[in-house]
């Protein structure tokens, strides 16, 4: 775990870096995310003054957008697939076998810190449904048997 | 001489283990002392065959597919660097059937060419609008778009010339470019496998229409599930500017031109050009009201062309051929081509670029062979989320956006996503509201608080609760939505619940004619 003043300062390195960008928030919250893998509560106060906004205005897209996270994700996210081509071709069932392998619902973590569970509303693979996303990697035609193969992979990797 | 062997790098590719078949190629042929070269090409989008490696002969690229890594060994094997025979050989790529019936304009490079190569995309024709575009007035440039009749390809079909014209004749000091490139829509991937495949066309698209409107900046707000198309047009935005094809005094004409990519963050509503722009600014991407249209006040408050990647990557074939040659494909007010996206239950998913005129029918069985399943199929929904589910007695609709129009159907950005007779259709109509309550950008009633009754009233349907009372009040809430949206979340998410309720009655727990339906 970053400690908070390693956060501070890397929040304020970001914006400073992207503040005079036309538009400036959207990529200064990517920068955040990809360095911190969430938005920390303690970097809004110093994103909102490197932008002249107020908190409740940063807070506010933060909270609009499904990517931003304000919580520390596991070390990978499993981003599955629930759009209809997926769905076309089982991803209903792969959803629950997903849910039951790693005893987590959407939006969760699991207990050893290992995977966060996202639902994702298309990846672009929809010629090789079902689909998801383990960290960056892409697969397609995920079968329950190829993603337990996968997460045992990541697992040894990781 | 070396043997030049072609494996995608698109990432759908990927997703099959493309990757992984590169490497063991390049170590397979290593160990046997042969000298090969290895090019990671696009897609050619016939996706059942991928990872599809192909080898440069003499008569042509010979294709083998769909190869995995345990069939690397066999290959050399059998000589495929030569051509041999392999129980994957599928001949040469150009003669497949599915590839041969194709009019690629538009997808003319896609899977031929190193998509961050710009020696490439000038060797196949690459950059000759934009030299043609240079030395024309702007007038002539929207001229020339308005001519070839192209319709904006996101969905919405809008003449791309007039937003064009629009733009030119509203005097600004700054006006911009944005493509939209937040393709949400399930089942569609064109846009994808332009920015990964062939990503120069997008940017010199962009170029002549910000020489065309008197633009100077541009922005692709792609979608952030698409790290693969980032990266590709990152690298080719560098290496166009490098070249003197964007930046200021492009190719020494005196004109500029900058472009950047800008990443959204799993909003689909942003995919709505209003809301884009909000996004682009910097806030939550909350739908704006219409006027001003954002031709005459858009980002930041300036003119702005918004344009889908599509639209925008057929602009460069448009001013190398001529608007003329573009609008002589194509039926009725649809001219020119229509990638069309086959996905979901389908036995032969992929990229099918053609005049606009086919019919759905031609469209799954013809080029898609059938349900993957091998089972019937039940419906299909052709332009996104939002579009209407469509049963097999339409299926001879051709494929034009005012005969789509005509049955209560939109054709949208070109998805068409299959279903095998298994799917349940009431699901799938509570699939949509539950989509729309959570994409809802909440700035107006009908969608916000509409999709959410919606879900409500869908359980209580599928649960087979007073469906004298709940049938006809889903009706009216799907006129509330259609009639009082804001934009086309809340005003389109009617299309696919209405057409599942009004085609497949009987999953809603209705049967045969009643009164109820």
């Amino acid at each position: 775990m970053t400690d908070s003043s390693t956060i501070l300062s890397t929040v304020q390195a970001i914006s400073t870096g992207l503040k005079d960008k036309p538009g400036a928030l959207l990529p200064i919250l990517h920068g955040v995310q990809d360095a911190l893998g969430y938005i920390p509560s303690d970097s809004i106060p110093v994103i909102a003054k490197a932008l002249n906004l107020s908190r409740a205005e940063v807070h506010g897209v933060v909270s609009f957008y499904h990517y931003f996270r304000e919580t520390a994700p596991g070390k990978q996210i499993i981003h599955l697939c629930r759009a209809e081509s997926c769905q076309a071709m089982g991803s209903k069932q792969l959803e629950d076998h997903v849910k039951a392998k790693l005893g987590i619902d959407y939006h969760e973590t699991t207990a050893d810190g290992e995977f966060s569970l996202e639902p994702v509303y298309c990846l672009g693979n929809c010629a090789c449904s079902p689909a998801l996303l383990i960290g960056s990697d892409i697969y397609g035609r995920v079968s329950p048997e190829l993603f337990d193969e996968l997460i045992a992979n990541k697992e040894v990797a990781a | 001489m070396s043997i030049t062997i072609f494996v995608p790098c698109d990432s759908s590719a990927v997703s099959l283990g493309a990757d992984r078949v590169a490497k063991a190629i390049l170590a397979e042929a290593n160990k046997r002392s042969i000298a090969v070269q290895l090019v990671r090409n696009g897609s050619r989008g016939m996706y059942w065959l991928e990872p599809l490696v192909e080898i440069a002969t003499d008569q042509g690229r010979i294709a083998y597919g769909p190869v995995q890594t345990g069939d690397v060994a066999s290959l050399f094997d059998a000589d495929f660097t030569n051509g041999g025979d392999h129980r994957l050989s599928l001949g040469l790529t150009e003669e497949i059937d599915y590839l041969k019936k194709q009019q690629r304009l538009t997808f003319a490079r896609i899977g031929i060419t190193n998509p961050v190569s710009l020696e490439d995309y000038l060797a196949h024709d690459g950059y000759r609008g934009l030299n043609n575009a240079l030395a024309m007035s702007a007038t002539d440039i929207v001229k020339h778009v308005t001519d070839s009749g192209l319709r904006g390809r996101g969905g919405a079909a809008f003449p791309t010339g007039i937003k064009w014209n629009t733009v030119l004749n509203t005097p600004s000091e700054q006006k911009y470019i944005i493509c939209n490139a937040d393709e949400g829509d399930s089942g569609t991937f064109s846009d994808r496998m332009v920015m990964e495949d062939d990503p120069f066309v997008l940017i010199e698209g962009m170029t002549i229409a910000g020489i065309a409107v008197g633009a100077t900046q541009g922005y692709i707000y792609l979608r952030v599930e698409y790290p693969h198309a980032h990266q590709a047009l990152d690298c080719a935005i560098g290496k166009a500017i490098a070249a003197g094809y964007l930046g200021d005094n492009i190719l020494g004409s005196g004109k500029s031109f900058h472009l950047e990519v800008r990443l959204g963050a799993g909003a689909y509503v942003c995919g709505e050009e209003t809301s884009l722009m909000e996004s682009l600014e910097g806030k939550r991407g909350l739908v704006r009201y219409k006027p001003p249209i954002p031709a005459i006040k858009g980002l930041f408050g300036q003119p702005t062309v918004v344009n889908n990647v599509i639209s925008l990557a057929s602009v460069p074939i448009i001013l190398d051929k001529g608007g003329d040659y573009y609008r002589d494909f194509g039926m009725g007010r649809s001219r020119g081509t229509l990638p069309i996206q086959l996905a979901g239950n389908i036995k032969h998913a992929g990229l099918v670029e053609l005049a606009f005129g086919l019919t759905l029918r031609e469209l799954l069985y013809d080029f898609g062979g059938g349900s993957a399943t091998g089972r019937t199929i039940k419906a299909v929904q052709v332009g996104g989320p939002l579009g209407a589910y469509i049963p097999e007695s339409q299926f001879d609709t051709p494929l034009d956006y005012e005969a789509f129009a005509a049955n209560w159907t939109v054709l949208g950005h070109g998805g068409v996503v299959v279903f095998d007779d298994t799917v349940d259709m009431a699901a799938m109509a509570r699939y949509s509201m539950e989509f729309c309550a959570i994409e809802s950008c909440g700035k107006c009633t009908p969608c916000r608080i509409g999709s959410t009754r919606g879900m409500e009233l869908m359980d209580e349907i599928i649960d087979g609760r007073d469906l004298g009372k709940n049938v006809p009040l889903l009706r009216s809430l799907c006129d509330t939505l259609l009639n009082g949206s804001l934009c086309a979340l809340g005003g389109m998410t009617p299309y696919p619940v209405l057409s599942a309720l009004n085609h497949f009655p009987e999953d809603f727990g209705i049967n045969g004619q009643t009164d109820i339906a």
